[in-house]
């Protein structure tokens, strides 16, 4: 029998709780897919955002109010909210070493997400239903 | 964690870091953690368009100061960074362009884009906001 520190493989009783959380490959698909959707949305979103630069409130309304506008942006919150808590897990588990923390701002950072997520849509939706 | 005689590579300061590998792969994370940071100021953005006029008006002295702008200055050069070395790991992803001489040039090209577009599309806003 070879020594257990010449070991490869970790014994079972070291990866219990410790091993595959069934979720890596989707996280990885998700990280990749949302990247390629946010090439051309970041694209267009930093184009448009030159045009609406120092803009008054209804220049920026009426942008907002234009449905492909109000699509594209809306597609862009959703990919970038979902791309950014995807990467920040990433992170946070490289370089936080203890469990406690290391669950918690993950959490943290997800539920972040998705309330900001929330909270840009439905300004982005207020907005368009205002037009006529 | 139990102490192991496994051999332990060099440290990470042992190495000199060439800039297209460590360097820029490190800048990956450090532009993609303030991405996500900065979808705070994208949220505030947006919320003050939703909230009215008023919020809008105060949001954009805000970011229209001279923080604002240097603020938004380094968002744009690290959303753009982060969008071409992106596309970069997505062609790694892909199998393609492992090689160091592909590697050090797609770096290169990588760090160009992201200077270039990032003037291109300052120059721009600003000879629009300063048109218009």
């Amino acid at each position: 029998m070879r020594s257990d520190q010449d070991e490869l493989r970790a014994p079972l009783a070291r990866v219990r709780g410790l091993g595959s959380a069934r979720e890596g490959t989707e996280h990885y698909i998700a990280q990749r897919l949302t990247a390629v959707a946010l090439i051309p949305l970041m694209i267009w979103f930093v184009f448009s955002l030159v045009t609406v630069a120092g803009a008054d409130y209804a220049t920026v309304k009426a942008w907002l109010q234009q449905p492909v506008n109000a699509v594209l942006l809306i597609a862009l919150l959703m990919a970038v909210f979902h791309h950014a808590h995807l990467g920040m897990r990433v992170v946070i588990e490289d370089y936080v070493d203890n469990e406690f923390y290391k669950v918690t701002l993950v959490t943290f950072t997800k539920f972040l997400s998705y309330i900001f997520g929330i909270a840009t849509v439905l300004a982005v939706v207020r907005i368009f239903v205002q037009g006529g | 964690m139990a102490v192991h005689k496994r051999p332990l590579s060099p440290h990470l300061q042992i190495y000199k870091m060439p800039l297209t590998a460590g360097v820029m792969s490190i800048t990956h994370r450090i532009t993609g953690v303030a991405l996500a940071v900065g979808t705070l100021v994208l949220t505030y953005w947006l919320l003050s368009i939703g909230l009215g006029e008023e919020a809008y008006k105060s949001a954009q002295s805000l970011l229209g100061s001279f923080i604002g702008l240097v603020l938004l200055f380094g968002w744009t050069l690290a959303l753009f960074y982060h969008l071409f070395n992106g596309i970069r790991h997505l062609f790694w992803d892909a199998g393609k362009g492992f090689d160091i001489k592909a590697a050090r040039s797609s770096g290169m090209m990588v760090l160009a884009a992201a200077g270039i577009v990032t003037v291109l599309v300052w120059i721009v806003a600003l000879a629009m906001k300063g048109g218009a």
